[in-house]
């Protein structure tokens, strides 16, 4: 059974898979030469470990879980340290954007964005805006934000594999999102 | 029982954040609905987090990059390289 897959597969793996799977990492890591690297390790790695592949899943699913724990260990070895400064790092978005009370702090009060978002479906602006927004965020923080939001994982696992406590992940959650709200606000004005 | 501020904005936009992706309690809802009720800032909020969510799926799914050929090359000629060491 499995020459098959040995033999054959591997062969075709770049031609089939190149694009997908570089496409998955580029807006994970943002780096082109990084995500080539990746995705040439996942390449690699799966190759080493093919005989463990039992075709349980399909081998897109297969190696495309191998490329997320590439970008995760990633973060892991680079980052995390920065995770608990990131949470006070200003341009995050920080403890300001509300008082002692909890009331909307005079210079962060939500004012409706200075361009159109009526036509929300095919909104250039915005999505143009929220790209050039997004990429200010700290580097962790866009990570946990594309694990909740675009993988749709599970918040246990976020949090397991980004070495957070369930609480820190809430809090980059939110602040993730008030850091992106407020700067689509700013954004046009300029 | 703590003592509730109901124009807790801090509280009620954490809370619009955390029911997107998980259940909150009770308690949690029946805050959240009072406050919105009274609080034009954090339903203002709201709506625009909504946005920012759906432009962030279109932002995903749009303008797929593609891997050169140049660089496909390279990566085949390793996994080429490597399938003859076996």
């Amino acid at each position: 059974m499995g020459d098959q897959l040995i033999v054959t597969e591997p062969k075709e793996w770049v031609k089939t898979y190149g694009d997908y799977l570089y496409a998955f990492a580029l807006p994970r890591v943002k780096d082109g030469e990084y995500a080539k690297d990746l995705v040439q390790e996942t390449f690699l790695s799966a190759l080493s470990k093919i005989d463990g592949f039992q075709g349980k899943s399909s081998v897109k699913t297969w190696l495309t879980a191998i490329l997320k724990n590439k970008i995760i260990d990633g973060y892991r070895k680079k980052k995390i340290e920065t995770v608990y400064s990131d949470l006070n790092n200003p341009e995050g978005g920080q403890m300001d954007f509300f008082d002692s009370n909890g009331g909307w702090d005079e210079n962060h009060k939500p004012s409706p964005f200075p361009f159109e978002t009526q036509d929300s479906l095919e909104n250039k602006d915005l999505q143009t805006y929220l790209k050039f927004c997004f990429e200010k965020l700290p580097q962790v923080w866009r990570m946990v934000f594309i694990m909740k939001n675009i993988d749709e994982e599970k918040s246990d696992f976020i949090c397991k594999e980004m070495n957070l406590s369930a609480s820190n992940f809430w809090v980059i959650m939110h602040r993730a999102k008030l850091a992106l709200r407020e700067c689509l606000q700013k954004s046009g004005t300029v | 029982m703590e003592n509730e501020n109901w124009n807790n904005c801090q509280k009620a936009t954490f809370l619009i954040e955390k029911r997107k992706l998980t259940r909150i309690s009770l308690r949690e809802i029946l805050f959240l609905y009072y406050h919105l009720y009274q609080c034009k800032l954090c339903t203002l909020f709201k709506k625009q987090s909504h946005l920012i969510d759906h432009a962030f799926l279109q932002i995903f799914s749009e303008g797929i990059p593609t891997l050169d050929e140049k660089s496909k090359n390279e990566i085949q000629a390793k996994i080429d390289s490597k399938l003859d060491n076996n």
